[in-house]
């Protein structure tokens, strides 16, 4: 179901969430999206932006500017409130689990963005997890820069080949109980003291 | 996780010292407790995450655990403040052209908060004359005890906070650059946020909170009412080691390894110097001049400063009923009562303090007055207290208080 009259605002730092949030949104149908990623005059934006529904990361500290608006709603024409009510504690765990929260203006029926936030939160999960597995692999790729620059050390300085050298690194870890990376770096630190 | 494996949230402002200290001086080890600090973002999230269970217990602003329980902004989740976490420790500071536009109208560098509040007043006046836009004043949040000291200070000045100037949430750490840039012209916040705008030369300290109510109440360890409920020894084991820990802190042999410790990045992250200094009761008030002492301006254990008072609750109550961000009623009443938790902390302390006041309630006096906590065997005298223009606030009289403000 696709509602392209409602409004969505997304206030996000991070440049490329926002961005797989967005298009995820509008190949569902949802063409009225506004990204604010400039934080000066957070509220001024917000309130011309007139939106049925922000969803904000939960990193960005002007959350609290954005909690501020249901205190001052009476002053703006359409009062903001929080989504969430009881009925919904289990979308607002799966919101706070996934890193967003959504706040929505009063009075707008709950069905008609039931799958706007389902989306969002698939969205963020989505991304949180390739992030996770972008600093995995890249600290993967770290270690591995350390074992390499720890094998060539051993191999100049004991004339050992390779595999020896690898196996050496692998054996004081074992021995050491400690990671493969820890030795590694061991290495690396101990021959520019020894320079 | 076993039922001892506790996680809490805290938000890096000075009044986290307790908790840190509790955790880094092993007096939550002593109660059996392996505490896990979380240092959050944002109020809200603070919220939230208490609200899903994310943490057990975190520091919060002692109005939010009301809004809370009362259901004011956001869902009615009960909490529970069973201690508190200091008195004090907040300031209103003002940018280089606000300040220079004070003096001309007689504001004096540690003046106090009556004729400080009387130049403002001018200047805001001359404004309105001119026609220049109004200033802008940036606060924390709309449940803070920030929000209602500057707006006590600014409306007992006669300048209407929601008219003659206009009030703006920013995050404290955006509150320097928001200064500097003159996005603000002036902010209340707790340290070391003040200290760090006079540091960087481009804020003023034009008054302390308490100078405007003295001993005026701040952060609480908050949870939610059904945790507190089914974790009775985990909560008592809290109490017990936070107010050991404010004990510790309190101690100005203390303040420095306390500063070093809060200096880390993971958290406040501020030089260790400006943390001392607030810690200890000094601040610079303006850059380049030498520090002065501002006695009591953030208390961790002397005068009852953890004993979570029903009628601080209460004093907030009247606030966020006379800005109106709810409507009187007498359930509300019991609400707010219930949320302020005194049975629960004299229980955990019984064995451990005797001077423990056995009432719940006290009177708010004109800073002049002095008060005994009644009944109380010990004898303890506590320092004049109150509020600086005079008023008093009658915990059994919560209504006629909010209707005087007219």
């Amino acid at each position: 179901m696709s509602d392209s009259s409602i409004r969505i605002l997304i206030v996000d730092q991070n440049v490329t969430r926002a961005a797989v949030l967005e298009d995820g949104l509008r190949e569902a149908g949802h063409t009225n999206v506004v990204v604010v990623r400039d934080m000066q005059n957070l509220l001024k934006r917000i309130v011309d932006a007139e939106p049925d529904v922000i969803f904000i990361d939960l990193e960005n500290p002007n959350r609290d500017v954005l909690e501020q608006m249901f205190q001052v709603s009476r002053t703006v024409q359409r009062p903001i409130a929080m989504f969430v009510d009881k009925s919904d504690a289990g979308m607002t765990e799966a919101a706070v689990n996934a890193g967003v929260s959504t706040y929505v203006v009063d009075g707008l029926k709950k069905e008609r963005i039931h799958s706007i936030l389902e989306l969002t939160i698939s969205r963020f999960k989505a991304f949180n997890q390739l992030r996770t597995e972008l600093d995995k692999t890249k600290q993967q790729l770290e270690e591995r820069k350390l074992v390499d620059r720890a094998k060539g050390i051993l191999m100049k300085e004991r004339g050992m080949n390779e595999e020896q050298a690898y196996a050496l690194l692998r054996k004081a870890a074992m021995n050491e109980n400690l990671k493969l990376a820890q030795v590694a770096q061991s290495v690396i630190t101990a021959s520019k003291l020894l320079k | 996780m076993t039922p001892n494996n506790l996680i809490i949230g805290f938000v890096p402002l000075l009044d986290c010292a307790t908790l840190v200290a509790a955790v880094e001086k092993g007096f939550m080890a002593q109660e059996g407790l392996e505490v896990t600090l979380v240092r959050e973002t944002s109020w809200a999230n603070i919220r939230d995450r208490i609200v899903v269970g994310h943490f057990d217990a975190a520091q919060m602003l002692g109005p939010m655990t009301l809004a809370s329980s009362l259901g004011i902004g956001h869902l009615t989740v009960p909490m529970v403040a069973p201690i508190s976490l200091g008195l004090g420790g907040n300031a209103i500071t003002v940018g280089a052209a606000l300040w220079t536009q004070m003096k001309e109208h007689g504001a004096q560098l540690n003046g106090d908060p009556a004729s400080q509040g009387q130049a403002l007043k001018k200047v805001v006046m001359q404004r309105a004359e001119q026609d220049t836009p109004p200033l802008t004043f940036g606060m924390v949040y709309p449940f803070s005890c920030h929000n209602y000291e500057l707006r006590y200070w600014l409306s007992a000045s006669g300048i209407d906070p929601d008219h003659d100037v206009q009030l703006v949430v920013i995050p404290p750490p955006l509150l320097v650059d928001a200064l500097r840039e003159g996005q603000v012209d002036g902010f209340c916040v707790g340290e070391p946020w003040n200290s760090l705008a006079v540091e960087a030369g481009v804020g003023t300290i034009v008054a302390t909170t308490n100078q405007i109510w003295r001993l005026s109440p701040e952060k609480v360890l908050g949870c939610r009412a059904d945790w507190v409920k089914q974790h009775p020894q985990q909560t008592a084991g809290l109490i017990r080691a936070i107010y050991r820990a404010a004990q510790w802190c309190d101690q100005p042999e203390n303040h420095a390894a306390l500063a070093t410790m809060l200096a880390k990045p993971r958290y406040i992250g501020a030089p260790v110097d400006v943390l001392q200094r607030a810690l200890s009761c000094r601040l610079r008030l303006t850059s380049n001049s030498n520090p002065v002492d501002i006695p009591e301006f953030f208390v961790m254990h002397r005068q009852l400063a953890t004993f979570p008072w029903a009628s601080h609750a209460l004093w907030f109550y009247s606030q966020m009923v006379r800005w109106k961000q709810c409507e009187y009623s007498q359930a509300a009443l019991d609400v707010v009562r219930s949320t302020y938790r005194p049975d629960l902390y004299r229980s955990a302390l019984l064995m451990i303090d005797e001077s423990i006041p056995k009432t719940d309630y006290k009177t708010e006096r004109a800073v002049q007055g002095r008060y005994v906590a009644n009944d109380n065997k010990s004898g303890l005298t506590l320092s004049p207290e109150g509020f600086f223009d005079g008023r008093v606030f009658e915990p059994v009289d919560v209504e006629g208080y909010i209707k005087a403000f007219g």
